[in-house]
């Protein structure tokens, strides 16, 4: 009995869940010449065909790619310094450096957004540039992912034995070399990790992009402004395509943390 | 990971490889015009349309690097807070007059928008803009009543929207203006009044329609009426025109007291980097031929006659697109409100909403309610833990 109840909870929940993007993947096949949300008629792929001949959305979703990976590469390349140096700091300075490294994560976006947008007019007026665009999303996308990476990569730098890059420096390896042949490799499963987080952070974020994009548009909020006409099942196709990326992406960080783990135990074995 | 690496960098290349696709018969001039419109509101290729953006750039070798917004105040929002460099905007009317206002509009130079001769005399020379300096009409349209002939048989008037035997069948504007403007037309008042008297008997009437609303709604009026849901529903006629296109019951009607007229400009923002060949847009847009192939697409009327032979003939026809001078000579247009009405208006729209002022009163009982409970807690929790220490 007791575990019936706990079946069904556990089903309402995923329900929940995942009912709304269900019924928002189903009707991206729709049939319909009105466009309709909510009458059923008949299987087609024809939403998703526009979906690809309409430039403005390939534009959009090129922006927003180059900006994820951008984002992605360089607040990896910081995040994982920063965790190094994290990593090796006393108890205190570690425990306020953490804090506030985590800050951004629980600041709500829009405070980050609009504070982030009045900085980057500022700048740009300092230096005498004309508008936001590429540049200012990538560095706002750099900021919020940073402590994501950081999250991922200092795990695992935790579990290395220190004494593994003494050694190698015992044997006569420069420091430089010693970080790319010994601690590199230990903390790469974190750091990829971290890439991937970042990746799929920077291409769904709407809120920060909206307040620092200028005259840049990236696909979030060239979804947001075709809500203001009756929303198209252009943008269902759309939103399953997205989701399925992200999906994929997550499935593959899941499985690598487990397989990571696997190995972890055997090693221990 | 390699595979997914190289997957990741082939879609990239893919992606960035695309627009640079169209033909390009004028030289590239080095230019790039950011163009900020409504979302969906130009034709884009799609659809066996014409992708007006690409055309000009094959024209005139000026290239567009064209967004979108969702709403005038998301478009002032952005022009207002800087940072952002555009030299092609499209609001609506009353954005203009407050734009105009607030000096944030270049005056246009008519001499490089000679396609402006096509334009109506009934669309030059605004309410919103006298003297016609700083904005060119993009598209118009009028705002009546889609009704479902099912249920109802005939609609005249705005009268139809307070009928109590379409009680909860009835849906309304999600916004201030357009709402109150329905009130307006049915009290005979100027939708534009200063008059804090003639405000507060528009909302009056509102806040007597309220118990017959199932739903102040935007955009969910077409699933609304389209499933039977709702029976009556005043909305945009260019949006809603696929409605009745595409259903057998769904009838539309511009009722007889009159109705609001609304535009949609191209204007140029007083920042703007490269205004001459912004003017050099906007001529372009006002080509019959191109106003025809974006309307087409777009649904809206085209404020040019020159443009409607390129329409269907069923739409030129249809009163939905283009109604009858008569119908026409019975609108009103908005202009912004002074600061105070404005504020006034939000205001009385809560009001109206909500269902009076008296719903504070019970949002306080709620916030203190839910602070009690807290207090509760964070008490019972001192008192269990000074108890487990004895």
């Amino acid at each position: 009995m007791k575990k019936a109840a706990a079946r069904l909870y556990t089903f309402l929940m995923f329900l929940f869940l995942y009912a709304p993007i269900l019924v928002l993947i189903v009707f991206s096949f729709n049939d319909t010449e009105t466009a309709s949300r909510t009458v059923w008629s008949g299987f087609s792929l024809k939403w998703y065909q526009k979906l690809f001949e309409d430039r403005l959305i390939l534009e959009a979703l090129r922006n927003t790619l180059i900006i994820a990976v951008a984002a992605a590469a360089a607040s990896t390349v910081l995040g994982t310094m920063a965790a190094i140096g994290i990593n090796s700091m006393k108890r205190l300075p570690k425990r306020v450096m953490m804090n506030i490294t985590n800050f951004p994560m629980v600041n709500p976006e829009i405070v980050t957004g609009v504070s982030m947008m009045l900085l980057f007019v500022f700048a740009v007026g300092l230096f005498g540039g004309r508008s936001l665009g590429m540049a200012s999303i990538t560095a706002a996308h750099i900021t919020f992912c940073l402590p994501y990476v950081i999250l991922q990569v200092l795990p695992k730098l935790r579990q290395m034995d220190e004494s593994l890059f003494e050694a190698a420096q015992d044997l006569g390896c420069p420091p430089a070399k010693a970080f790319f042949k010994v601690v590199l490799p230990e903390i790469m499963p974190g750091v990829v990790t971290g890439m991937i987080m970042a990746f799929t952070l920077s291409i769904d974020d709407f809120v920060i992009s909206y307040f620092t994009s200028g005259t840049t548009q990236t696909l979030p909020i060239y979804i947001y402004s075709m809500t203001r006409k009756r929303v198209s099942p252009e943008i269902n196709a759309l939103s399953t395509v997205l989701f399925a990326a992200v999906m994929a992406l997550l499935i593959v960080v899941n499985v690598r943390t487990a397989k990571a783990r696997g190995q972890a135990k055997e090693e221990r074995r | 990971m390699k595979k997914l690496s190289l997957f990741l960098t082939l879609a990239l290349f893919f992606v960035l490889a695309a627009p640079a696709a169209y033909a390009q018969d004028a030289p590239d001039r080095g230019v790039t015009l950011n163009v900020y419109n409504w979302g969906e509101y130009i034709a884009n290729g799609t659809d066996g349309s014409m992708d007006v953006n690409a055309e000009f750039t094959r024209r005139t070798g000026i290239r567009v690097n064209y967004t979108t917004f969702d709403s005038n105040e998301s478009l002032y929002s952005k022009l207002a807070g800087g940072g952002a460099d555009y030299d092609v905007i499209f609001p609506s009317e009353y954005m203009v007059s407050r734009l105009i206002n607030e000096g944030r509009l270049a005056e246009l130079d008519f001499a490089n928008i000679p396609n402006f001769q096509y334009v109506d005399p009934q669309f030059r020379d605004p309410n919103y803009d006298p003297g016609n300096r700083y904005s060119v009409p993009y598209t118009w349209g009028v705002v009546g009543i889609f009704y479902n002939t099912d249920y109802i048989e005939e609609v005249t008037s705005w009268q139809s929207l307070w009928d109590s035997q379409y009680a909860g069948k009835i849906l309304m504007f999600d916004n201030p203006r357009d709402s109150f403007a329905i009130a307006q037309f049915m009290l005979g008042q100027d939708v534009n009044t200063t008059d804090p008297a003639d405000w507060r008997a528009a909302a009056d009437l509102l806040k007597g329609q309220k118990p017959l609303v199932q739903a102040y709604v935007m955009d969910q009026i077409f699933d609304k009426m389209e499933n039977g849901e709702a029976w009556i529903a005043p909305y945009y006629a260019g949006d809603a025109a696929i409605l009745v296109d595409n259903s057998d019951n769904i009838a539309f009607a511009v009722p007889e007291e009159g109705t609001n007229f609304f535009v949609d400009c191209a204007c140029i923002p007083i920042t703007a980097s490269h205004k001459r060949e912004a003017e050099e847009y906007i001529n372009f847009l006002c080509d019959p031929e191109i106003s025809g192939a974006n309307m087409d697409y777009v649904g809206y009327s085209t404020p040019e006659t020159a443009a409607r032979e390129y329409l269907s003939p069923e739409v030129v026809e249809s009163p939905l697109h283009y109604p009858s001078e008569e119908t026409l000579s019975r609108t009103q247009a908005f202009v912004n409100l002074p600061e105070d009405a404005a504020k006034l208006v939000d205001q009385l729209w809560a009001e109206v909403k909500m269902g009076g002022p008296g719903e504070s009163a019970v949002l306080a009982a709620i916030i203190l309610g839910f602070l009690a409970v807290y207090v509760a807690i964070i008490a019972y929790k001192r008192r269990k833990r000074r108890r487990e220490l004895r």
